[in-house]
C-alpha cells in the first residue's frame, strides 16, 4: 500500500553528472522493495510545476537517527529535477510511494546479471543486496556514454561477484556499450536471470540478446508519467499478456518492471494495429 | 486496509475550526459533499481509495467510457505546461461491458456515489451507451462527454455545435430511464457557452458540467516537433481555472436554477469556493489529483472551513453568492450590518466585511 507523506531533505550530494538526494520518508522506506519508485512534488501547492517527478528508489534505511530514510538519484536535466537538486537540509518534500511492481526475486539460488545504463544502475543496488542475501550470484554490467555518467561503480563492486564497466568514449572501463559485453557475461556466469534498467533503446537491445539465449529478463522501463499511481493513462506501452494479446499497459502500476520478452520494444510510442482496442483499419 | 496519510503529504491539517454542513443537492441527488473527482483523472476510483476514503467525498465521476474497448492514442500523451498540462490520451478504456462488470460493480460494492461519464463517436453510440446502463443501476447520474477534443471524428466535436450537442443529449435521454439526471459536459472552446448550455437543457439535460479541457499544443524546441504524438491535446490544471469560473458565472447568470458541476484547475478549498460563488452546486477535482492524490479530501476539508468562516452554516447557501445584488455601502457613521445570510451569526460588521473581502494570498 502506498503512502503519501511529507519528508525532509537530509542531504544532496553530487555523483558524477547526477545528484543523490537523501530524504526522510516514514513508512515508504520500510515498505519499499527493489525496483519500486517514489514520486516527489516540485514545490508546494502554489507551484506552477504540477506534475510529480518519478524516481527509482536507490537505497533505503528503515532504522536510523531519522527513522525511515531513502535515497534517489536525480539527473538535473529539467526545471523540476534541477529544483530538487537545489534542496537544502530540512527542506520539506511531498513524497508518494512505494509505487509500481518490484522486481521478481527468484526463490532459488541462481546466477543473476544486473545491467544498468547511466543512472539506471540506481535501483540495482537494493536488488543486488536482496539477491545476495538470498544466496544468488550477482554479476554487474554498467555502462554510459562517458565516465561522468556512470553511477555507483565502487558500491556496486562491493555488492557483486564481478563488475564490468563500459563507456562509449572509453573514458572508463571498456570502450563500447553494455550490449557488446552482455552475451559473454551471460555465458561466463551461466546466468539464469538478467535484470536491466536504463534507456529504452538499451532495454530493447538487451531483451533481443537474452531472448536468443533464452534467459529470463526483467526490465525496469522508463516512460514519462503524469500521476504515477495508475489513474492518468499517460505512461502506457504495448505489452503482450499471458493470453498472447497485446495491451497498452500502464508502466506505473503494471510496471515499471516488465518481462523483456513481453514488451513490444519496436512498437513503443505507437498503438500496434493488433493491440486490444486499437482503431479498426480504415 | 491501511490507508495513506491524508493531506499534501503532511499532518499539517491545522486546528479544527467550525465546519459548514457539506450536504449538497445536485439535480435531486443528495451528496455528502460538493467535491467530486473529475472524469479522466480518477480512473474508476479504485486507485485513489488507497489515498483517501472515496466514500467520504461527494462522489466519483468515472473516466469517459465508450462502447468498445479502446487502446487510445500513441505516446507521448502528455506535456507539462505552466500551471497545467496537455493530454492526448484518446479515451483509452475497457469498453462499456467490462466497465459495468468490473469498475461499476466495484464502486457499488465500495459504497461510493458514482456519476458515469460516457463518450461516443456518433449520436447512435451515445444512445446505445445509455441503453446499456439503463437497467444496470449502481450510479447516481450520467455525465455526457460531448466535448472531448481528443477524439478524431472527422474533426467534429459535438460540443461546439448547438444542434449536435442537443442531438446527443436527446439520444441519451430517450435511451435512459428518465429518472437518472443527465449532465452535459461542455467545451469552453465555443463562441457562446450560454448558447450551447441552452441547447442541451432544451434537449433534456438536468444540468451541465463546466468545463472540459481547452484545446492546446506544445512544440518541443529541442526536437523542433510537436511534443504530443497526437499533435494537439486538452489543456487542464490551474491555468484554465479563470476560464471555468467565467463559464460557470455566465451560465448561472442565464439559468439561475440550472445545476452546475464546476471543473477546471481546482487545487484548493479556496478554488472550490470560487466555483461555488460563481454558481456551481458541485465541484470536481481533476488534474490536481496528479499532483496530490488525496486532493479531493483535502479540498473538501478546506472548503468546509472556508464556508463556515464566511458565516454560512451550509455549503449550499453559498452557491451563486457572487451573483447577489450590490452589498449595502457601509459608512463609518451608519454601521448597519452588511447583507447577512440567513442563519449566519450576528457579528461585528467590520468582521463580516473583512471576511467577505477575503483576498487570495
Amino acid at each position: 500500500m502506498p503512502h503519501q507523506v511529507m519528508g525532509e531533505a537530509l542531504d544532496v550530494r553530487r555523483a558524477g553528472s547526477y545528484f543523490v538526494l537523501s530524504l526522510t520518508a516514514p513508512g515508504i522506506s520500510e515498505d519499499a522493495r527493489p525496483g519500486q519508485f517514489v514520486t516527489v512534488a516540485i514545490g508546494g501547492l502554489e507551484s506552477s510545476m504540477l506534475l510529480r517527478r518519478a524516481f527509482a528508489i536507490h537505497r533505503v534505511q528503515s532504522r536510523g537517527v531519522y527513522g525511515g530514510t531513502l535515497e534517489i538519484a536525480v539527473s538535473p536535466h529539467g526545471l523540476g529535477s534541477r529544483w530538487l537538486t537545489e534542496r537544502r537540509r530540512h527542506d520539506q518534500l511531498s513524497i508518494v510511494g512505494p509505487l509500481g511492481k518490484p522486481f521478481s526475486i527468484p526463490s532459488r539460488r541462481v546466477s543473476c546479471v544486473l545491467v544498468g545504463g547511466g543512472y539506471g544502475s540506481a535501483p540495482l543496488f537494493m536488488l543486488a543486496e536482496h539477491l545476495r542475501d538470498n544466496g544468488c550470484r550477482v554479476d554487474v554490467l554498467i555502462g554510459a556514454s562517458t565516465e561522468e555518467k556512470l553511477f555507483g561503480v565502487l558500491d556496486l563492486k562491493r555488492l557483486s561477484s564481478s563488475i564490468t564497466v563500459t563507456t562509449e568514449d572509453g573514458s572508463s572501463g571498456e570502450t563500447g556499450r553494455v550490449t557488446d559485453r552482455l552475451a559473454e557475461l551471460i555465458d561466463r556466469s551461466s546466468a539464469d536471470i538478467v535484470y536491466a534498467c536504463g534507456p529504452m533503446g538499451m532495454l530493447s537491445a538487451i531483451s533481443a540478446i537474452t531472448a536468443k539465449r533464452r534467459v529470463f529478463t526483467q526490465c525496469s522501463v522508463e516512460e514519462s508519467m503524469a500521476c504515477g499511481i495508475g489513474v492518468c493513462m499517460t505512461c502506457v506501452l504495448p505489452v503482450i499478456g499471458d493470453d498472447g494479446v497485446t495491451r497498452m499497459v500502464r508502466s506505473c502500476v503494471e510496471g515499471p518492471t516488465m518481462r523483456g520478452d513481453r514488451v513490444r520494444w519496436a512498437d513503443v510510442g505507437t498503438i500496434p494495429a493488433d493491440a486490444w482496442g486499437a482503431a479498426e483499419a480504415p | 486496509m491501511t490507508r495513506a496519510i491524508i493531506g499534501y503529504g503532511g499532518t499539517d491539517r491545522g486546528p479544527v475550526g467550525a465546519r459548514a454542513d457539506m450536504t449538497t443537492d445536485l439535480a435531486g441527488i443528495e451528496l455528502p459533499s460538493p467535491i467530486l473527482t473529475a472524469s479522466g483523472c480518477a480512473a474508476s476510483g479504485k486507485e485513489l481509495d488507497a489515498y483517501f476514503d472515496i466514500t467520504a467525498i461527494g462522489g466519483v465521476i468515472t473516466k469517459s467510457i465508450m462502447l468498445k474497448p479502446r487502446a487510445g492514442r500513441a505516446t507521448p500523451r502528455m506535456a507539462e505546461t505552466p500551471s497545467g498540462m496537455l493530454n492526448s490520451i484518446g479515451l483509452q478504456g475497457p469498453g462499456i461491458e467490462a466497465f459495468i462488470e468490473e469498475d461499476l460493480a466495484w464502486l457499488e460494492s465500495r459504497g461510493a456515489r458514482t456519476i458515469v461519464s460516457i463518450a461516443g463517436e456518433t449520436v447512435d453510440e451515445y444512445g446505445k451507451l445509455a441503453q446499456k446502463l439503463r437497467n444496470v443501476g449502481g450510479f447516481e447520474a450520467l455525465e455526457v462527454n460531448i466535448s472531448c477534443p481528443n477524439v478524431d471524428d472527422r474533426g467534429l466535436v459535438f460540443a461546439c455545435n448547438p444542434d449536435s450537442a442537443a442531438a446527443v443529449i436527446q439520444a441519451v435521454r430517450r435511451n435512459s430511464d428518465g429518472r437518472t439526471p443527465i449532465f452535459a459536459k461542455l467545451s469552453p472552446d465555443v463562441t457562446s457557452i450560454v448558447e450551447i448550455a441552452e441547447s442541451v437543457v432544451r434537449a433534456g439535460a438536468a444540468g451541465v458540467t463546466l468545463i472540459n479541457t481547452l484545446l492546446g499544443m506544445v512544440i518541443d524546441t529541442g526536437t523542433m516537433r510537436p511534443a504530443l504524438a497526437g499533435l494537439t491535446g486538452g489543456l487542464s490544471g490551474p491555468a484554465i481555472r479563470p476560464v471555468a469560473v467565467r463559464c460557470i458565472f455566465q451560465v448561472r447568470q442565464a439559468f439561475p436554477s440550472l445545476p452546475i458541476i464546476g471543473a477546471g484547475g481546482v487545487r484548493t478549498g479556496n478554488d472550490a469556493l470560487e466555483f461555488l460563488l460563481a454558481g456551481a452546486s458541485a465541484v470536481s477535482v481533476g488534474t490536481s489529483i496528479f499532483n496530490d492524490p488525496s486532493a479531493p479530501m483535502r479540498i473538501h476539508d478546506e472548503l468546509a472551513r472556508l464556508v463556515a468562516e464566511r458565516g454560512f452554516a451550509r455549503v449550499s447557501d453559498i452557491v451563486g453568492h457572487a451573483h447577489r445584488e450590490r452589498d449595502a455601502i457601509v459608512t463609518e457613521a451608519q454601521a448597519d450590518p452588511v447583507e447577512s445570510p440567513e442563519g449566519a451569526p450576528a457579528s461585528d460588521p467590520d468582521d463580516e466585511l473583512s471576511a467577505w473581502d477575503f483576498v487570495r494570498e
